[in-house]
């Protein structure tokens, strides 16, 4: 198989937009992912043809949607070669399905436990863990960000003992684009019998996935960065673990009896998953998924490298523009500041020349701390980004490098 | 140096066709403001954005015709958005506190064509900064 850029652009209606006159150039990727025709179509099919509540209706409707949604679990199940499709739950995104382990982790951790994440993490994947220990009496650990916007791969084993009972680590860094080394980093903390899990939110769009191989207890991501809607997510976690997990949200479709004093929990996955599902976005998530899957990843995965390294190769070129994050393995993104106008000054600039890109923290204050800027700007990278795009963000960075000079 | 009044604003900013030259424009009115002591860039006299900073210190002076006046010193880590202030200084700076509430800052930054910098989704602070400087005022009146 091979990979036209021009063919995946034609998919995505929103690309034929323009700001200000000028055409649309959306790099802002790892915020969200703009949708592919086919996921439109399958939310309005859904609404169109088959809405009704799952699993409980004596009707034709809630039969067909009920197999869509469970049909969308099994190819969530595929893409990330789960063992079993019990052990995928529906969330709202990533942050939910961090909250659902955090929520558990807070009820069985006691004080003199360890939790480890690091110092690159969404505070979604951070918050959570201090929140978790704050309850439990438990301590937080985090491994430090090398200059280069990698781990500190010695301190993490240091870190480690027998304390250690819950490792928490992004498979990506939203901030850098760092991707971290999470099959090994899980094998040394599976070595000191921790649960771990990855944050897969910037991980899941441009890298394949297997669960089973990187062998981690969970990993949790969202439909909205893989070109699915808003919304929705996926939270894995294995059967053995999850099983015995304290339910979270409790209500109906989670229970098995209930007494007017007592209840029983649901098998898997429905314990955690209370009340009316989204329906119609966990199938167009699947829908996403599938559109994604049928692509040929490895050209996919190089011709967002080929954007990466593009885009790297002029920035480095560029006077007065520093790279935030230079590590060996980056994943579709590029941080910056510039010596002349904060990161809103140059993402302002940008969005009057019709280039969206993000400005800020990027939701990882500790990481901004670390390298000691205020911010940065972010361009993030995406299937149907194109080199001469990326010409086009370095001619306008001269124009607000001059403008701000 | 003095603030241009909001009425130059308006005729200067209406002078230009061209993005560059009216944002190259507030730039320059950002770069001209009084210098901000770093000393007071504290958390009282912060108002946080998601993207960018601003800091404001109000004070009085007696004007020979107005009589009490509310003054303004404010900085902000973005230049556009220090710029934006200085638009915004226009119209409260060296005011009374009836004329800085009676004074309709959305007309005006629409007249301008840069209202979408006071919508609360920009995340830079000038929105909160009015509603301050507004709080201010009416707590003097």
């Amino acid at each position: 198989m091979s990979f036209d850029v021009a063919a995946i652009r034609e998919q995505f209606p929103i690309l034929k937009r323009e700001i200000d006159g000028n055409p649309l150039i959306y790099l802002d990727n790892a915020a969200t992912t703009q949708k592919p025709q086919c996921v439109i179509d399958a939310l309005v099919e859904y609404y169109t043809t088959c809405n009704s509540n799952v699993h409980r209706g004596a009707h034709r409707l809630a039969d067909e949607a009920t197999r869509h949604f469970e049909a969308a679990r099994d190819i969530v199940k595929d893409f990330i070669n789960a063992p079993k499709r019990e052990e995928v739950i529906w969330t709202t995104g990533t942050t939910e399905g961090i909250n659902i382990v955090a929520n558990g982790l807070a009820a069985l951790l006691s004080a003199g436990d360890e939790v480890i994440a690091t110092g690159m993490e969404h505070h979604a994947n951070l918050v959570t863990w201090q929140q978790a220990c704050k309850a439990s009496g438990a301590t937080l650990k985090t491994v430090p960000v090398l200059e280069s916007g990698e781990l500190d791969l010695d301190a993490y084993q240091a870190l480690l003992s027998a304390h250690t009972k819950f490792v928490a680590f992004p498979h990506v860094s939203n901030a850098l684009g760092t991707v971290n080394p999470i099959k090994e980093m899980t094998a040394k903390a599976k070595q000191f019998g921790a649960l771990v899990l990855v944050d897969g939110a910037q991980g899941a769009a441009h890298r394949k996935i297997d669960v089973q191989e990187i062998g981690c207890d969970f990993y949790a991501f969202s439909g909205h960065k893989i070109y699915g809607p808003m919304g929705i997510g996926a939270l894995w976690g294995k059967e053995s673990v999850l099983a015995e997990w304290p339910v979270w949200r409790t209500g109906g479709e989670m229970i098995s009896t209930v007494t007017l004093q007592d209840a029983t929990w649901n098998v898997l996955p429905y314990r955690f998953e209370a009340g009316t599902p989204n329906v119609g976005d966990a199938i167009a998530m699947g829908e996403a998924i599938r559109w994604l899957s049928a692509l040929d990843r490895e050209a996919v995965e190089a011709h967002e490298k080929a954007l990466l390294d593009h885009a790297t190769a002029l920035a480095e070129q560029f006077e007065g523009l520093t790279i935030i994050g230079k590590a060996r393995d980056k994943a579709g993104v590029l941080s910056f500041v510039m010596d002349h106008g904060h990161p809103a000054d140059i993402g302002f600039l940008l969005d009057r020349q019709g280039i969206a890109v993000r400005t800020g923290d990027h939701c990882a204050q500790p990481l901004m701390a670390r390298f000691n800027v205020p911010g940065t700007a972010r361009v993030s990278f995406s299937i149907y980004n194109t080199l001469e795009e990326v010409d086009a963000l370095f001619a306008a960075l001269k124009k607000v490098r001059s403008m701000l000079a | 140096m003095s603030l241009p009044s909001t009425e130059d604003i308006v005729d200067d900013l209406s002078f230009f066709d061209d993005w560059e030259d009216k944002y190259k424009y507030i730039i320059d009115l950002g770069k001209s403001l009084p210098a901000f002591d770093e000393a007071w860039r504290t958390s009282e006299r912060l108002v946080k954005g998601c993207q960018s900073n601003v800091w404001i210190q109000p004070g009085t002076e007696q004007d020979a015709q107005k009589g009490e006046v509310l003054t303004f010193a404010v900085d902000s880590d973005a230049i556009i958005v220090r710029g934006l202030l200085g638009v915004v200084l226009a119209a409260f700076d060296h005011k009374t506190p009836q004329d800085i509430l009676d004074f309709n800052i959305d007309e005006y930054f629409a007249q301008l064509d840069l209202e979408r910098h006071l919508s609360p989704t920009r995340g830079n602070g000038l929105r909160s900064i009015v509603g301050r400087i507004k709080n201010i005022a009416q707590a003097a009146a």
